[in-house]
């Protein structure tokens, strides 16, 4: 039914996707897994039309087909439900499933018509908690997964493919996601199902594709493979690169958590010493960056002890010394329009402490290339935009940094610096928390490990742990 | 993020901005009739209502325009100059003659599609932001009508003052027009797909285009229908003064005001969310609230104040509301 083959995509003369084939049949559910950063999400978008293969050719019932834009692949009969959804929350659930679609009788939108066949398909998935008519903005995010399986379906949709299905759903929900996906089987559907929770590729799936470093491992049936084997299958590989020596000692207690939650998280017990990098993993929407955003008060937690304090707000926690490099810098982490200076100056200026002047000093420190203070940030690169959001943090000399990915999309030379730079700093004194979704990256530089899963600390390792270790606490499998 | 419980349901009955305008010009007729009692005076006379009705006419045709335009994502500030621009047009080609009436209107109308069109555009081929593009469009217009006029011009024939002073019973003939106007554009949302699209342009330009909307075509439509309320403001207009004027258009404060009363009765200045039937309650209570003012006499200034604090309170609460009720993006 669908046949992907040798597909190859470079962006910005990154090569992506190496060669990669794929191939499902009707009534297939397919799982796709890997790494972040392993191409998944980048072959999904090529064959919902969002991007162009430089490489390869995609056969759908025997048609060669080439999609130029999104619409193409629909009406292909391909649908692709994004961890984002594309719903209107002002809008009602069959006008959302009929969007760009609507019937029409005698000129006018046919309410009746679009509701019926709305509330049709509902029924036909067994759900009945929700209606046509209700507003999206009201639905729950499994419930709103629905409405875009339905769109799906209301499209004739034939291969469904779903990016993290699971990764914003509660334990319950997800059960009503795996009835969904046998329904579409049974439907004669071919489901791609992406996603990083091997217990539900093993659930659902009949045969699993591995990716790694955007080229296909193996195509194979998920009855001739244990958990173990996919672990080590997406994570084998080498060590490609160096990492500073890690601390020798660790100091005082710098911050300390004890049994704090918000709707996000629950009963997180944590403990940063002076001196020490602490790593934490765990999959997409397991709460990691919540995690930051709490300890830093700008999603606070509503429960627990921490100390020195349980910031209510931002600037609460900045006072208490603690400081966040965001995941988004562009959005969150700079004020792009402005100059090198004007960033660097940001929570100086904000909080009133730590120094105004000496901002050449501080950019050679972080290494900043050329340190040119008048350029506006958003013509620097990202590694150099990095540097920049350090440099504002080291104004005011923070007792605990917090780090979010703080080297994606970064160059090799500037991720190293970045490293060295977060080891000089927790030399100093200062103690770090760095958040990663890089695996080699997290083992190198950290003094230990803390795995998130479901908003809850999954386990604590210490450092030097393997791939496998991590990934299996993360996920929740059990491997050998 | 959070899945809401059913019971939440009737509040977001109560909450809906629409109902809230209503509720709050229920109020201030009450309160108006209680002051204006207390003052010696009588509030709900034939002539305060056949007044309310004549004064909110044509902010309220201007008003129905806007909502499209604010519903879609975008805004219109063109319309005041637009209106002064019609006015003109109509009273020059009617000439005091009937017979110029059909042609006058005609060209009102051309003129407005034209203005819309261009207005959409720019605002869509060139990716001017509408706040830029609809400035730039009022200030061409300014241009052109302050060169050719320094002041009324053209004369409205007799028979069509009859648009601006007649009235049928208590109802003036100026708001069916306007009753009428407003009913179209109800139909256009609430009935045909052009209207579904406005929702979904103005919800989320990504998501509409994902699914297959045209969005450039549906902000350019609206555009044009935006300015094509604003021709039949400066029409009604003209049959008032029974002339054409430079400055009626931004006498009355038309670009502005109609959003406030698009914005007051609880549409969503970003887009999406709304509709006529709140800006209808919130061209009335703004109207209301002049009339009330005006009884009793109150300082002008004073007038302006309490006018600015409604606005923001309002729409404060809308907020608050929709706040509440919201969500997360997944």
């Amino acid at each position: 039914m669908l046949n992907m083959r040798g597909i190859g995509k470079r962006f910005l003369g990154v090569q992506v996707l190496t060669g990669v084939d794929l191939a499902a049949g009707p009534g297939e559910v397919h799982a796709v897994v890997g790494e972040n950063g392993a191409g998944k999400s980048t072959l999904m978008k090529i064959l919902a039309g969002v991007h162009t293969p430089d490489e390869g050719t995609i056969e759908i019932d025997g048609h060669r087909v080439a999609f130029g834009h999104p619409l193409e692949a629909q009406r292909a009969g391909v649908a692709i439900i994004y961890q984002e959804f594309n719903l209107l929350p002002e809008r009602s659930v069959a006008e959302n499933v009929f969007l760009g679609r609507e019937p029409v009788r005698r000129g006018m939108v046919d309410r009746a018509a679009m509701d019926a066949a709305t509330a049709r398909l509902l029924t036909e998935l067994g759900v009945d908690s929700f209606g046509p008519r209700q507003p999206v903005k009201r639905l729950s995010v499994a419930q709103q997964q629905v409405v875009e399986i339905v769109k799906a379906l209301s499209l004739d949709a034939r291969i469904v493919v779903m990016d993290e299905p699971t990764a914003a759903l509660a334990g319950h929900e997800v059960e009503l996601l795996y009835r969904l996906v046998r329904r579409l089987q049974e439907r004669g559907i071919a489901v791609l199902y992406i996603s990083h929770r091997l217990r539900e590729v093993f659930d659902l799936a009949d045969r699993v594709t591995v990716l790694k470093d955007g080229r296909l491992v193996t195509t194979v049936p998920t009855a001739d493979v244990t958990p173990g084997d996919l672990v080590r299958l997406m994570v084998g590989r080498d060590l490609g690169s160096y990492f500073p020596p890690r601390a020798s000692s660790t100091g005082e207690t710098r911050l300390r958590v004890t049994g704090a939650g918000n709707d996000r998280l629950h009963d997180i017990d944590l403990e940063l010493r002076a001196g020490e990098i602490l790593g934490v993993a765990g999959l997409q929407g397991s709460g990691r960056s919540e995690l930051a955003k709490a300890l830093f008060g700008a999603e606070p937690f509503t429960r627990g002890e921490m100390m020195p304090v349980r910031p209510r707000s931002v600037r609460e926690s900045i006072r208490a010394g603690i400081g966040l490099v965001t995941e988004d810098r562009k959005a969150e982490g700079l004020a792009l329009r402005q100059s090198v200076r004007d960033n660097a100056l940001l929570v100086a200026r904000a909080t009133g402490r730590g120094r105004n002047g000496g901002v050449r000093e501080l950019l050679e420190r972080v290494r900043l290339r050329p340190p040119r203070q008048e350029q506006e940030v958003r013509y620097l690169s990202g590694g150099n935009q990095q540097k920049v959001v350090l440099a504002k943090w080291m104004t005011v000399a923070p007792k605990v940094l917090l780090f979010d990915e703080p080297t994606r999309g970064v160059d090799v030379g500037a991720k190293a610096a970045i490293h060295d730079l977060m080891r000089e700093l927790a030399g100093e004194g200062a103690a770090i928390m760095m958040i990663s979704s890089e695996l080699p990256e997290l083992i190198g530089m950290s003094d230990r490990i803390v795995v998130l899963r479901d908003g809850r600390i999954a386990g604590t390792l210490p450092a030097g742990s393997s791939e496998e270790a991590v990934m299996s606490l993360a996920t929740g499998e059990v491997t050998t | 993020m959070t899945a809401l419980p059913g019971h939440r349901a009737g509040l977001a009955a109560i909450a809906d901005p629409t109902r809230v305008v209503f509720v709050a010009l229920a109020v201030v007729i009450l309160a108006g009739w209680g002051l204006v009692a207390l003052d010696g005076g009588q509030f709900l006379t034939l002539e305060n209502i056949v007044g309310v009705q004549q004064r909110s006419a044509a902010l309220g045709i201007v008003a129905v325009g806007q909502t499209l335009a604010i519903l879609a994502g975008s805004l219109d500030l063109s319309v005041a100059y637009l209106i002064s621009l019609t006015s003109l047009v109509a009273a020059e080609i009617m000439a005091g003659q009937d017979a110029g009436i059909v042609p006058a209107v005609a060209a009102v109308a051309g003129v407005s599609v034209l203005v819309g069109l261009v207005n959409g555009l720019v605002i869509t081929k060139l990716r001017v932001h509408a706040f830029i593009a609809t400035l730039g469009v009022a200030l061409i217009i300014k241009g052109v009508v302050d060169h050719l006029y320094d002041g009324p011009a053209g004369r409205v024939p007799e028979s069509f003052q009859h648009l601006g002073y007649d009235r049928i019973g208590p109802v003036p003939v100026s708001a069916m027009l306007w009753a009428v106007v407003a009913l179209i554009a109800w139909f256009l949302l609430s009935r045909t797909r052009y209207g579904y699209r406005v929702y979904a342009v103005g919800g989320d330009p990504e998501v509409a285009r994902l699914s297959g909307v045209r969005t450039d075509r549906v902000v350019i439509v609206t555009h044009v229908l935006c300015s094509l309320c604003a021709g039949i403001a400066g029409l009604l207009l003209a049959s008032r003064l029974g002339a054409g004027a430079p400055t009626v258009g931004t006498d009355g404060g038309y670009d502005l005001e109609s959003i406030a009363a698009v914005v007051l009765g609880g549409t969503a200045l970003a887009g999406g969310r709304g509709g006529v039937a709140g800006t209808v309650g919130g061209v009335l209570l703004l109207a209301v609230l002049d009339s009330v003012f005006n009884q009793l006499e109150v300082n002008s200034f004073f007038k302006d104040v309490v006018r600015g604090v409604v606005i923001v309170a309002a729409v404060a609460v809308y907020a608050r509301r929709t706040g509440m009720l919201g969500r997360r993006r997944a």
